[in-house]
């Protein structure tokens, strides 16, 4: 426990803030599983990766979907396997062991090694699902009928949830859990982020992409505002494109790869057009 | 004491809870604040809050409990008196919290060496002392912060004499939970729950999934040759609409349909979900948006969805008697109507066999003529969760056509 007290500082290619940090830290200390939120982009995902990395343990990544049952992430019953085993001779079907398949949480309980388990959009199952994991998150252990087994955690996984709060979670989940809301990062945040994908691309070009990018984000009424990760792929293009840095500042180039709604890009020209003096232009 | 800090957080609406806050007392226990107020304060909102939408009142109590003590200097009768129990503010905890309260407590006083515990403290209250020129900002919660918290559970009770437990009693007596009664609303969370309720499971779409009665029948008669068999999965096949009441008498509930709304919005669980508006009663058009701009009229819910869908109606069903029973009754006089109200609300519940009525308001106050008229057309349930569940059932049930007399 102690030598994660000061673990994790961030990773080579993740900026984490310093309350992030100390945050996971806590929760890693005292094996809390993490409650992840924010916006699209805001690199949520990419925060267990990174933790995995910088403590160099092994991910499990669960990704969650709209049909996902909390039973499949601790282990699933093959019985058609064994079924289709039965009819020939050569296989020992008296095992059910070998038909019992751990799911991601099972996995992540049975490894030798502490593992970070994310639990990856947590919000996309069904409403109960959160509740449904409730007891195996908070023992670290569950009950397998078919071989009247308790699975064990050996090591505490580090427990990543990550939520784009399209549902609300349910309060006795969240009451076990540890709770952080990735706010968007600041120009100069966004700076240092911008950095560590692309060093490089040119200062001056990336300062006035940045700049362009929050006078976006700060239009009223978009449907869906650009994330970082619209903001890497602009500049990308961008300096892919050479576009030079009087062009970005009097237009907007590729602004498809920031706005990808025809709504949204509607209205930002709307906007930018009534506002008079920017002169944008679409161009894609 | 710190305890306080987390009547401050209720105070300011932040809705902690003490399993929350016994595992903060316990990560101040084990020292992970490294006494700073930057670390309490990121972190100790990581453990005390837990959606976003709190973070402005999490500051403000941060702000009101922290901000105060900026510039003390820290005297062992000071923070003797800190450490007295905070009679004047008792918690606002109804009778079972408090029970729980108390259990974790002694849970902990058993779990934690009091004794170990008094020590360090005292230890720490010397160099505080000690330290006390500084002055800094750090007194009140870095030093306390590791003993402050559990100096009140065990010792606050003793070295503060009486406890402030035992007070119950007297909060019983001056009813401070008199308002917390009121309090029970529905939130979405309960909302949806309700809603789920609302299925129909058919089997639609490829066949994935395995039938495993039929694979047993079908491979006994192969004499043990395996035969799978696999079925269509079962979806949800309800389709809702649901129709909003905007007039000026629903505005004190605006906020509760609020919730309603987005329990069914944002529920994936529908196969399709609608919604339009209308105002104070549904004539020849329904809006689509709030305003009610966008006109949709009421003629193409007719044509645009079959009979099967579910309907729920929610409005306080109150109006002038001529707006439901006159041509041209219309409350908005740049509306005319050729057909009063009641026709339309007819040919709804005989289109919609599956339609309810959710009234906001409460059931004593339904003997206004047209709420009375309109239950006996739709069948009308109170909008709180146990208005919610039986109109759910209905919706579910055989639908039953009006009896109008």
């Amino acid at each position: 426990m102690a030598q994660n007290v000061h673990g994790y500082k961030g990773s080579e290619d993740y900026i984490a803030s310093k309350p992030l940090m100390e945050i996971v830290n806590v929760a890693i200390a005292l094996g809390k599983p993490l409650v992840i939120k924010g916006e699209p982009g805001t690199g949520k995902t990419l925060l267990a990766h990174s933790i995995a990395q910088a403590l160099n343990k092994r991910i499990i990544v669960w990704n969650i979907k709209s049909t996902t049952k909390a039973k499949d992430g601790l282990y699933v019953y093959d019985t058609v396997q064994r079924l289709n085993d039965a009819r020939f001779k050569d296989k020992d079907i008296s095992d059910i062991r070998q038909y019992i398949k751990l799911g991601k949480l099972g996995q992540a309980f049975t490894s030798e090694d502490q593992v970070v388990l994310l639990i990856d959009e947590i919000d996309k199952a069904d409403i109960e699902f959160p509740n449904d994991l409730l007891n195996e998150l908070d023992e670290m252990s569950f009950h397998i009928p078919e071989l009247d087994e308790e699975v064990v955690a050996k090591h505490r996984p580090i427990v990543v949830i990550t939520s784009n709060s399209e549902k609300e979670l349910p309060d006795a989940f969240l009451r076990r859990c540890i709770f952080h809301y990735i706010d968007f990062p600041d120009p100069e945040m966004m700076e240092r982020i911008v950095r560590v994908h692309y060093p490089d691309i040119e200062t001056r070009l990336v300062r006035e992409a940045i700049k362009r990018f929050y006078m976006i984000r700060e239009v009223d009424g978009l449907r869906k505002k650009p994330s970082t990760s619209e903001l890497l792929d602009w500049i990308k293009a961008l300096h892919l494109g050479g576009i030079s840095i009087e062009k970005i500042s009097s237009e907007i180039p590729f602004l498809g790869t920031l706005l990808k709604n025809e709504q949204d890009t509607g209205r930002f020209i709307r906007v930018a057009t009534s506002q008079g003096g920017f002169g944008f232009k679409r161009k894609y | 004491m710190f305890t306080d800090f987390f009547y401050t957080l209720r105070k300011k609406g932040v809705p902690v809870s003490i399993t929350e806050w016994i595992s903060f007392i316990e990560a101040l226990y084990q020292g992970f604040f490294q006494s700073s107020i930057n670390h309490l304060y990121w972190v100790g909102r990581a453990f005390l809050v837990k959606s976003e939408a709190y973070y402005d009142m999490f500051d403000e109590a941060f702000q009101e409990y922290f901000g105060g003590i900026a510039t003390e200097g820290v005297e062992l009768d000071k923070v003797l008196q800190w450490l007295e129990n905070p009679l004047n503010r008792l918690p606002k905890l109804t009778p079972e919290e408090m029970e729980e309260f108390r259990r974790k407590m002694e849970e902990f006083q058993r779990q934690h060496n009091m004794d170990e515990l008094m020590r360090q403290f005292r230890e720490r209250l010397k160099e505080q002392h000690e330290r006390h020129d500084g002055g800094n900002k750090w007194i009140g919660t870095g030093g306390k912060s590791p003993f402050g918290a559990y100096g009140y559970h065990p010792g606050g009770i003793r070295v503060g004499g009486e406890s402030w437990m035992q007070s119950a009693m007297k909060v019983a007596d001056e009813r401070r939970y008199r308002n917390y009664r009121n309090d029970i609303i529905l939130d979405v969370r309960q909302m949806k729950v309700a809603l789920k309720k609302l299925r129909e499971l058919k089997r639609e779409g490829a066949e994935e999934e395995l039938d495993i009665d039929e694979t047993i029948d079908k491979t006994a008669k192969e004499g043990g040759e395996i035969e799978l068999v696999f079925n269509r999965s079962r979806e949800n096949t309800v389709r809702l609409i649901l129709l909003m009441d905007t007039g000026g008498s629903m505005l004190p509930y605006s906020e509760l349909c609020d919730r309603l709304f987005s329990a069914a919005s944002q529920m994936e669980h529908f196969k399709e979900f609608r919604h339009f508006y209308f105002h104070n009663c549904i004539y020849q058009d329904v809006y689509e948006d709030m305003a009610n701009y966008k006109r949709v009229p009421t003629e193409k819910l007719f044509s645009n969805f079959h009979k099967g869908y579910k309907l729920i109606i929610v409005g306080d069903a109150r109006m002038a008697y001529s707006e439901l029973f006159d041509v041209n009754g219309c409350i908005d006089y740049f509306y005319t109507n050729d057909k009063p109200a009641i026709e339309w609300l007819l040919r709804i519940r005989e289109h919609f066999p599956h339609s309810i009525w959710l009234n906001p308001t409460h059931k004593n106050f339904w003997g206004h003529y047209t709420v009375d008229t309109i239950s006996k057309i739709f069948p009308m349930f109170e909008l709180t969760l146990d208005g919610l569940k039986d109109g759910i059932k209905a919706l579910t049930s055989k639908a039953k056509q009006p009896v109008l007399n």
